[in-house]
């Protein structure tokens, strides 16, 4: 088992790696710099700006430069926000964007299976279909036309939540978590549903039938923790479509987390506020995949050995 | 299998598998509404006698009417809202059909090529694709989409690069398990290089799990270019892109709610359709689900 821990934590520290030296480089390739858009300015005064940033010097150095400051948790200074340093902005951001995912998996989580047991156990009745038509709408209606659509009616019309912003407790927090969870229920109500009814067929499951235990208790004692497997190795890549999501409701919801910013410094090449971002993306992913497979390897000893 | 119960009049496990799916309702009417709608972005522009880039500054934010010139209305620069749809629609279609095709190749060639030879270049390959798994799929789309300068090409060229890595871990699968086969063992007695052996064996049998994947890349790649689009970094005005439609809808949802309606639903439709025809597909396909 420390093996595996220590396999799974080396190839992340790799990808991470690999992840922080791709985006610095793209970045730099990009056309255009942090300043070109600015109104003109001799090129006397954008010298010393861009040399204020160390932008001056050959790209390996600066590359060496970053490294050097992320290793000390120092992400350096915002090239477009004068007066924060992006150590700053992402500390003042991540407490929004982590209630919002944290609520938005917790919510897909319980009703994706509970959806998803609903329709395995009643196959082929209304409340399967009801799931099933919930699970396909959260997969082809995107995120940026649900939202919208909750705005105007939830937000607009009814008045029960607030359209955007932060400033209401609670109710600012409904609107963007469902937007977020829906296409995650989706996904898990209908992995859930396979491996349940794949589940229900398993030797196993009948034998326990067939001694004369309870529907229910054969349920939680022999059927769930099979078919929570695919679930659980869902839940990886489902931080990752959280993620890319949040960016998106952050920028729909005007939230103040960290995904609202990244559009807008990508395209205004604020080069350390990107990297900022994505490497806090970057190992929120890595990090919930290695979890993961911990928690796979765990529950199920095939995976522990195969890797 | 079927056809081996069936000696008299042999039949191909491609067209069986085709049989299949053309008994599956659900799917097939899936494909004729795509057709439907793939055709109208396609001919329907040319019906009318303005495109969608053209401002009519006589008809400003009129209503919809379905028997007027402007069926659905114009928007607030006058330009008709059906027809921009439409043309959307021709540039979002286009680039998932095609995005899904290039990404599919280059899965296939990728995965066969590293199942077939294996060992340390099997290794190697494979260890490139799993790091580029473990990296934040928008961002780097976001990112490339920056390096490639912007714009259509650019565009489909970030996104093609993001999608091309579950067809091949697929197809190394299958390809891994071809490799062991008598066929291949007999081919390569028979003096055929390693090269005459992927493209005329590996490939054309891991065809039909690739047709079932990249049915899936289709909506992928739809909600990827209007995901970009909607954040303004895709397509951009004035060019429609169902994308940039929906955006320009959310701004104005308040007082016009048909700017958003009318391209969303035609989205939405689109994807509906996409992964009925994908789920059909994979039921037609894959035998273990039988």
């Amino acid at each position: 088992m420390l093996r595996f821990i220590l396999k799974r934590l080396a190839d992340g520290a790799l990808t991470l790696a690999a992840l922080v030296t791709l985006t610095f480089f793209v970045m730099r390739l990009a056309p255009g710099g942090p300043f070109s858009k600015n109104r003109k300015i001799s090129e006397e005064v954008l010298a010393n700006i861009e040399r204020s940033f160390h932008l001056d010097e050959p790209v390996w150095k600066q590359f060496a430069r970053y490294v050097w400051g992320i290793l000390h948790f120092d992400f350096g200074p915002s090239t477009r926000f004068r007066d924060y340093s992006v150590g700053d902005m992402l500390a003042s951001g991540l407490p929004y964007s982590l209630t919002i995912g944290f609520w938005a998996v917790i919510v897909a989580t319980i009703a994706g299976v509970s959806l998803g047991i609903a329709g395995a156990l009643r196959r082929n009745t209304t409340t399967d279909y009801v799931a099933g038509i919930i699970g396909v709408a959260g997969i082809a209606i995107p995120i940026f036309v649900i939202a919208p659509l909750m705005q105007v009616f939830f937000a607009l019309r009814l008045e029960w939540f607030p359209v955007g912003g932060w400033n209401d407790g609670w109710r600012s927090v409904v609107l963007p978590v469902i937007a977020l969870s829906l296409p995650n229920i989706a996904y898990i109500s209908r992995l859930t549903r396979t491996a349940m009814i794949e589940t229900l067929r398993e030797n196993y499951v009948r034998t326990a039938r067939a001694k004369g235990i309870g529907p229910s208790r054969v349920i939680r004692g022999h059927t769930l923790t099979g078919a929570l497997l695919p679930v659980i190795a869902y839940l990886g890549p489902a931080t990752a479509a959280i993620i890319t999501g949040s960016i998106l409701i952050e920028t729909i919801f005007a939230l103040p987390g960290i995904g609202r910013h990244f559009v807008d410094a990508a395209l205004n090449r604020d080069y350390p506020l990107v990297m900022g971002i994505t490497i806090v993306y970057g190992t929120f992913l890595i990090f919930f995949n290695i979890l993961t497979d911990l928690v796979r390897g765990w529950l199920d000893p095939r995976v522990r050995h195969a890797g | 299998m079927l056809d081996e119960a069936l000696p008299a009049r042999p039949q191909s496990t491609l067209s069986l598998q085709f049989r299949r799916f053309r008994q599956n309702r659900l799917a097939m009417a899936s494909v004729v509404i795509l057709a439907l709608i793939t055709a109208a972005c396609f001919f329907g522009p040319f019906f009318f006698p303005f495109t969608g880039e053209d401002a009519d500054f006589d008809a400003i934010s009129q209503p919809v009417d379905l028997f007027s010139i402007h069926p659905f209305g114009t928007d607030e620069f006058g330009r008709d809202l059906l027809v921009r749809t439409l043309e959307g629609g021709r540039v979002s279609l286009t680039i998932g059909f095609l995005g899904a095709f290039v990404a599919g190749v280059i899965g296939v060639l990728y995965g066969a090529v590293a199942g077939f030879i294996g060992g340390r270049t099997d290794g190697l390959m494979m260890r490139a694709v799993e790091i580029l798994y473990g990296f934040p799929y928008v961002i780097l789309v976001i990112l490339l989409n920056l390096l490639f300068g912007g714009g259509n090409i650019a565009l489909f060229a970030a996104i093609v690069f993001t999608l091309w890595l579950t067809p091949a871990v697929i197809v190394r699968a299958q390809a891994q398990a071809l490799a062991k086969r008598e066929f291949i063992e007999a081919a390569r007695a028979g003096g055929m290089t390693t090269r005459q052996i992927v493209v005329t064996h590996i490939v054309p049998n891991t065809i039909s799990v690739v047709i079932v994947y990249s049915s899936l890349l289709v909506p992928e790649v739809i909600l990827s270019e209007s995901f970009l689009s909607f954040l303004g970094i895709g397509i951009k005005e004035p060019q429609a892109s169902w994308g940039n439609l929906i955006e320009a809808g959310t701004a104005a949802m308040d007082t016009d709610i048909r700017l958003l309606l009318l391209p969303g639903t035609l989205l939405a439709i689109v994807l509906f359709c996409l992964n009925f025809i994908a789920d059909g597909l994979r039921d037609a396909f894959d035998p273990n689900e039988r």
